[in-house]
């Protein structure tokens, strides 16, 4: 179900006869139409906020001009949350990477003789998406807390010193970050494993291939565009994440990311410009990834 | 080696498993805590939170809210993106390409960015955030998994069934609503339920757009602060259930269905 979007990301479009009809336009008007006015304008509103200046009268307000200097201001005052966003991002990526995919090698090939087990698994694996999101990580947050019996096994090991906590550190915002996108890594190479040929592991294995020379040399590159999906899947909500960094959750003021600031910004601070630019520093930087990616395979491949 | 191999991805899974299971079960368990004002210590078992759900007022308005911003928004999306991806495949048509680019790119932009675009629209436009303008935020951000979704559908339909049709002096609206639209039609019912569950669940697009209307998550994010009522637990737990229930279903009349072709065939 919810699993069907990650497995179309790879899917292979059949070749139909394309026919030019003015049916086309009637279909696609509405939904374009809709792209251009939420989601082209608002990035157009934001560039235009991005460069406003305080209003010289009004304490509060902003006035159209061109103060580019915004940008220059948000990347000083706040390099070190972008920095940390990317960071933070990237760590949990390789977690997920590091579960998600021995994870659909399982489902996708140790369990595909036995289709009921299969489709249990995956289940499984969408399972964290029908309960709140806010809600988990707040489980995440209360198993950690100082009462909950982690930490108690942890100061008594000597791990944990007396008044230090689990919550609030890098660690737990990556742990929480790492397990909430694990979904998202674990399905798209769960697509691409599930269409892959067992025969050409044999083949490696006839060819005199030990299992770690097949898996490098074989398994590993043809499911490298699951992979990649599934990378991009994870990076990029990880890095405008603000809810597992925030002080509520599993975060603290030491572990504020760029989400957070831009929610700080926009929605407390009420300072429209910087949360506008810094939003659009990070749309930019998604983009050269993104763009890196559709390079490498197109965009017919992704969609 | 082989042998110690295979048995190690059976552990490492199950493990994983158990790890994703974690927080859930901990949000299950705690819906039955006998939790007077703070529910973080467990505190005993009690039904009390289940029966009087709606006792805590704000949490059941709360929940009504989202599934009404739920159910439009996907209409709003189900439609629009339906459209779009049979257009997408069927059809030739210039800008094909720039096309793609604008359903692919709302999916990677961070929810932040769209939430701040739109709010900053909206501000500038002087409109006034409230239910509408989480349910624009809502069908926007959905539109595209639905095109997605759909697409592979519309893509793995044979055209020599409506060829069929066409030869049978069907016009092209019977050929549409009798043989095209039924065979799409799992594609747009697996899409309507992915963009209910992804504007279910949404918070951070909505927090930039709600002004003070309050949808569950939102509620639970104020709540976090000073501990989440029970109440909330109560109905995270019900949708997970029926969203449960209702997945299995389909995954194993699926998979009953391939084992019987696969006699049959």
């Amino acid at each position: 179900m919810a699993f069907t979007a990650f497995s179309s990301s790879t899917a292979v479009v059949e070749p139909v006869a394309r026919r030019k009809s003015p049916i086309a336009l009637f279909l696609l008007l509405p939904g374009i139409f809709y792209l251009i006015l939420f989601f082209v304008t608002p990035l157009i509103s934001l560039v235009i906020t991005s460069l406003q200046e305080p209003d010289p009268v009004i304490f509060g307000q902003f006035q159209n001009a061109f103060n580019w200097q915004n940008y220059v201001v948000v990347l000083e005052t706040y390099w070190q949350q972008a920095i940390r966003s990317a960071g933070y991002a990237a760590l949990a990526t390789l977690f997920a990477l590091l579960i998600g995919f021995p994870l659909a090698y399982f489902i996708g090939i140790t369990l595909r003789p036995y289709p009921l087990l299969q489709a249990l698994a995956l289940v499984l694996v969408i399972a964290p998406f029908f309960i709140s999101f806010l809600l988990r990580t707040l489980a995440w947050k209360q198993i950690f807390s100082t009462e909950g019996p982690v930490s108690g096994i942890l100061s008594s090991l000597g791990v944990l010193g007396p008044g230090e906590a689990i919550t609030g550190t890098a660690f737990s915002v990556i742990f929480g970050l790492t397990y909430n996108f694990i979904p998202f890594m674990t399905l798209p190479i769960y697509a691409t494993l599930e269409r892959f040929d067992l025969r050409l592991i044999e083949a490696g294995n006839d060819l005199y291939g030990s299992p770690a020379t097949t898996f490098r040399t074989v398994t590993l590159p043809l499911s490298a565009a699951g992979v990649m999906s599934g990378t991009l899947l994870t990076f990029i909500p990880a890095a405008g994440d603000y809810i597992n960094a925030s002080r509520e959750f599993l975060g603290s003021a030491d572990t504020t990311m760029i989400g957070n600031v831009i929610e700080t910004n926009f929605l407390v601070l009420q300072n429209f410009p910087a949360a506008a630019a810094l939003s659009l520093v990070l749309m930019a930087f998604i983009l050269i990834l993104v763009s890196l990616y559709v390079k490498r395979s197109g965009t017919e491949e992704l969609l | 080696m082989k042998g110690f191999g295979k048995y190690a991805i059976w552990v490492y899974s199950a493990m994983a498993f158990v790890f994703l299971l974690i927080p859930i079960v901990y949000t299950i368990v705690f819906s039955f805590n006998d939790a007077r004002r703070t529910n973080i210590i467990w505190r005993g078992f009690t039904f009390d939170n289940w029966l009087n759900v709606c006792e805590a007022q704000t949490v059941c308005q709360a929940f009504g809210n989202s599934v009404l911003i739920g159910v439009v928004a996907t209409v709003m999306a189900t439609t629009l993106g339906t459209m779009i991806a049979i257009a997408l495949v069927r059809y030739r048509f210039r800008f094909r390409n720039t096309t793609t680019l604008l359903i692919f790119l709302p999916m990677t932009t961070p929810e932040v960015v769209l939430g701040a675009g739109l709010a900053a629209q909206f501000l500038q436009a002087g409109v006034p955030k409230g239910l509408g303008t989480i349910i624009l935020a809502h069908t926007l951000f959905c539109l595209s998994f639905v095109v997605v979704t759909v697409r592979a559908r519309v893509a793995s339909l044979d055209p020599a069934l409506e060829e069929a049709g066409r030869d049978l002096y069907g016009n092209p609206r019977q050929v549409f609503w009798r043989i095209t639209f039924p065979m799409l039609l799992p594609g747009i019912v697996a899409a309507a339920l992915l963009s209910f569950a992804l504007s279910f669940d949404d918070f951070i697009i909505t927090n930039f757009n709600r002004g003070a209307e309050v949808t569950f998550p939102s509620f639970v994010y104020t709540a976090a602060a000073r501990g989440i009522p029970a109440e909330a637990n109560v109905i995270a737990s019900a949708v997970f259930f029926l969203a449960i229930i209702l997945v299995l279903v389909s995954q194993f009349s699926a998979a009953a269905r391939r084992r019987k072709l696969a006699k049959q065939g």
